[in-house]
């Protein structure tokens, strides 16, 4: 099986703590992911802003550079959104453009669908002895509906205690440029968010989203809360002799 | 160009070579068996309506047990309504024959109907203005409405009751006394209609 | 041609208009509240539903299917409602709509109706327009008349005063009631059911002396010419029945092909709206009932436009049960008037710019008041993908040039890897530079937000340093 990391744009650039994680984590479960160096992002921030002319630019530059692969493994829930929802609609119903995305769609897993749909592992063999909660972001859980799929995984590691945390399903107020258009609004929903974090006593709050964890995370520590935030795949890397980096 | 032409052409320019789209239903139906009278009751009492279920032969003396309960003297009784339904009650029965005023209604002390069908689903009851029922505003300026609900009339859901009513009839359809949830989204009885719904169930 | 008329002035943008609504402690407190519980009533009564999926799809077809052929359900409907003693008039914008209904009005003489809850008439102005011709519009839905008694504007499609709580409201009744009519009770207290009372009494003489009634419909059947209304206090059944005269302004969009469908949507739209098996009260009528004088004012005002809009058609699906709204986080905190349309919240956000088109700042603003979090598409009982309706609306949207700049240089450096790559390099290289609080528009984000540090490599620098992590 040819697989492809697509590690996002964000997470190249600002958390490749999370990309090494989910190399490795594949890497002891016997994948050998690839990193198609053309990729660059999935054009999200463009389609939501509503530059629908750049965004159909890069993906088509995203589908050319992961298309051949049997499997593309996407480290965040709302770009494999974007892959999955988005693309057949800037791609339309026929040239190579839309061939290349029919290609592309049905092989690209968000990293916990393909651990659990595609690999059919849910204990990965990690070890994070943690207070954790989890949130599942909009994207994650309305775009691709992963459903338990990440809480799954989280209840198989070792040390871990996994808490609730109440309202989950509301959006944390992050929503891309959304979060600098309507910055009060967005602020004001963060601080409900990070509120229900801090009731949950989590020292770690994590999801499959790095930009959400950047959002709540950047409230997190402007109040110098002491809780910090994780992407999911870093945890499942983890075991009892190598931390996640 | 009439208004009416103009919209017209509106409408058929935005929908020049727009495609159909074909009705699926694949919901429940109407499921054309008994609804269940239990069922009906509990829903009907979710409303915070009165419930009472009583045999035929019971069924006067629960009528004339509300009524003066509530010390009702006066209570509109529409055409049709069952004549023995009313054998043992002291209030008087007041016709709509000729037509009660709004301020007429607003004087009685009470409705007396029965209805067009039941809902056991959404604990409801429509009324179409048949016999025992009367017009719309029989059941709705009085303050105290009973409504008397045979068993053979409750459906299964609201699948049922579209099917069996017939649409040039006016229609009421009931759930439970009138109520608003204008103030803090909080539920409360008793607006403009009827703050008392009664409904005995003949089974 | 004139910009089409929504019941509300549009001046300032959403933000602005967010961020007066976010200070106000009371506001939040309010609709934190109310949407909450009406959220939990309309998710236990939906889990009920076994075929809820299935209904909802039901529910997309039908209001589909019957856009698609609006035309014909259009001309059928006129002909069962005359067919059976009612009028219908046709109405192209606002002022037309006003213009028959005080027409009508005047031909019976009088100078006073009353009013069932209604958005057709909200997004005409109505009111406003009958007083000019010397009639005065009494509302008589509990919380049209919190609104109307307040001087206030509506800020929620089922329930305009959500904006209030029961202590405002007292306060309201006691002071303004009795310039309207019948006194609220000296001793009045903020409990509701009390509150509902006061509204009895003063709108009881009203209800049994007016002679004119205007209401709106929730669905006009073409097949029958039936009309339906579905309320809760009664005060819709007072105005359809007592009066002699009733006039209904009903949106084009409001017909269903066949008195069937109604059991689709007896179903989705109590469920949805007040989250209730079934609401109170469900009026329905074809024609002239009981020997009413009956007229149907069919409204256009911007619809057709909207419906030649491929992606933004299916906003015209709207049974205006307001569960987007209740779900939406960010109507949550903006409260309603924020949105400067008598249509607030996700639909409104998609609904607003296509009627009145995006020439205000405040109707461009408001395709971007969402952050996409998807749960108005998830509870919206026709299935109004608003997200994606959202999107399109962006994407014709005119932008500020420093976006435009910005989004053009982002573009630019993901166009190739090379680029992207020495940017990380050099973003890597000043990482201590970047300030603790960013300038202009970004500054929104380090308001309240850390920035994240930037790593010293990136992914893509580890990736070719270590051969993806092998050496």
């Amino acid at each position: 099986m040819r697989v492809a990391l697509f590690v996002t744009c964000v997470n190249d650039t600002l958390f490749p703590d999370t990309g090494r994680a989910v190399v490795r984590l594949l890497r002891r479960l016997g994948v050998e992911a690839d990193f198609p160096r053309a990729q660059t992002c999935c054009g999200q921030m463009h389609a939501n802003t509503g530059y629908r002319d750049e965004a159909v630019r890069l993906a088509r530059r995203s589908v050319a550079a992961l298309r051949g692969y049997d499997a593309v493994v996407v480290p965040s829930g709302s770009c494999a959104a974007m892959i999955r929802e988005q693309y057949p609609k800037l791609a339309g119903s026929s040239g190579p453009f839309a061939d290349a995305v029919a290609q592309v769609v049905p092989k690209t897993y968000e990293l916990t669908e393909f651990l659990v749909d595609v690999l059919g592992v849910t204990d990965v063999g990690a070890y994070f002895p943690h207070r954790v909660t989890y949130h599942p972001t909009c994207h994650s859980l309305r775009g691709i509906h992963l459903g338990d799929r990440p809480l799954t995984l989280l209840r198989q590691v070792k040390g871990l205690e996994l808490v609730p945390l109440p309202g989950a399903e509301e959006c944390c107020g992050f929503g891309g440029t959304f979060a600098l258009k309507n910055a009060d609004v967005s602020a004001a929903m963060c601080a409900d968010k990070v509120r229900a974090v801090l009731d949950t006593g989590a020292e770690v709050l994590c999801a499959a989203d790095n930009s959400c964890l950047m959002h709540i995370g950047g409230m997190l520590g402007r109040q110098k809360s002491g809780v910090r935030v994780t992407h999911l795949a870093e945890i499942l890397c983890s075991t009892e002799t190598a931390g996640a980096r | 160009m009439s208004s009416r032409d103009l919209i017209l052409a509106r409408v058929r320019r935005a929908l020049a070579g727009v495609p159909d789209v074909e009705i699926t239903r694949a919901y429940r139906g109407p499921s054309r068996t008994p609804g269940e009278i239990r069922l009906f009751e509990e829903r009907v009492r979710d409303y915070r309506a009165v419930v009472h279920l009583v045999d035929e032969a019971g069924v006067a003396e629960r009528v004339a047990l509300s009524l003066a309960g509530r010390g009702a003297r006066r209570v509109v009784v529409p055409a049709g309504f069952p004549a023995r339904w009313l054998a043992a009650a002291d209030a008087e029965a007041v016709a709509d024959d000729p037509p009660l005023s709004a301020a007429d209604l607003d004087a009685v002390d009470g409705v007396l109907t029965t209805c067009a069908v039941a809902i056991a689903e959404t604990g409801t009851i429509v009324l179409d203005a048949g016999p025992g029922q009367g017009r719309r505003a029989l059941t709705l300026v009085p303050d105290h409405h009973l409504c008397v609900v045979r068993a053979d009339q409750v459906v299964a859901g609201v699948p049922d009751a579209v099917d069996r009513l017939a649409p040039a009839r006016p229609l009421t359809w009931i759930s439970g006394p009138s109520a608003t949830s204008d103030i803090e989204l909080n539920r409360v009885e008793g607006v403009h209609g009827p703050r008392t719904l009664e409904v005995l169930i003949v089974a | 041609m004139s910009v089409t008329f929504l019941g509300m002035p549009a001046d300032r943008p959403f933000p602005r208009n967010a961020a007066r609504a976010l200070r106000d402690s009371q506001l939040r407190f309010n609709l934190r509240k109310a949407t909450r519980t009406i959220r939990a009533r309309r998710a236990s009564v939906v889990a009920e539903a076994p075929d809820w999926a299935e209904l909802r799809e039901a529910g997309r077809t039908i209001k589909e299917h019957t856009l698609r052929n609006l035309d014909r359900y259009l001309v059928q409907l006129e002909e069962a409602v005359t067919a059976a003693g009612g009028h219908v008039h046709w109405a192209a914008d606002a002022a037309e709509a006003n213009g028959i209904v005080a027409a009508l009005v005047k031909a019976t003489g009088e100078t006073e109706v009353v009013k069932v809850k209604s958005m057709a008439t909200q997004e005409i102005g109505l009111n406003e327009a009958l007083l000019e011709h010397g009639i005065t519009a009494y509302e008589t839905d509990l919380a049209e008349l919190i609104v109307q008694l307040g001087d206030d504007r509506p800020s929620h499609i089922l329930v305009p005063a959500i904006h209030r709580n029961r202590a405002e409201i007292r306060e309201i009744f006691a002071e303004h009631m009795s310039g309207w009519g019948r006194p609220a009770p000296e001793d009045l207290t903020d409990d509701p059911a009390e509150l509902a009372e006061a509204a009895r009494l003063h709108l009881r003489e009203r209800f049994l002396k007016t002679k004119v009634a205007i209401s709106g419909a929730n669905f006009a059947i073409a097949e029958t010419g039936t009309m339906v209304v579905l309320e809760s206090e009664g005060n819709g059944r007072m105005c359809l029945t007592l009066p002699r005269t009733l006039i209904s302004v009903v949106g084009i969009e409001k017909v269903l092909p066949t008195w069937r469908d109604l059991e689709v949507f007896l179903q989705l739209l109590p469920r949805s709206s007040t989250g209730e098996r079934m609401n109170p009260y469900t009026s329905s009528w074809t024609g002239a009932a009981e020997g009413q004088e009956f007229h149907l004012v069919l409204l256009d005002n911007g619809r057709t436009g909207v419906l030649a809009d491929e992606v933004g058609r299916q906003a015209l699906r709207c049974i205006r049960c307001s569960a987007c709204l209740n779900v939406c986080p960010v109507y949550e905190r903006a409260g309603g008037h924020a949105y400067g349309s008598v249509y607030p919240g996700p639909i409104g956000a998609i609904l607003t710019p296509q009627l009145r088109g995006m020439g205000s700042e405040l109707d461009r603003s408001l395709p971007y008041a969402s952050s996409l979090c998807g749960a108005c598409y998830e509870v919206c009982p026709v299935a109004i993908d608003i997200p994606s309706v959202l999107l399109d609306l962006r994407a014709r949207a005119r932008h500020p040039w420093p976006e435009r700049a910005g989004m053009a240089a982002a573009g630019w450096v993901f166009e190739r890897s090379g680029r992207l790559a020495r940017l990380q390099r050099a973003g890597g290289r000043l990482r201590r530079l970047v300030p603790r609080r960013l300038p202009g528009p970004l500054g929104g984000w380090t308001d309240t937000r850390d920035l994240p540090e930037v790593p010293e490599e990136s992914f893509r620098a580890w990736w070719d340093r270590t051969d993806g992590g092998r050496r």
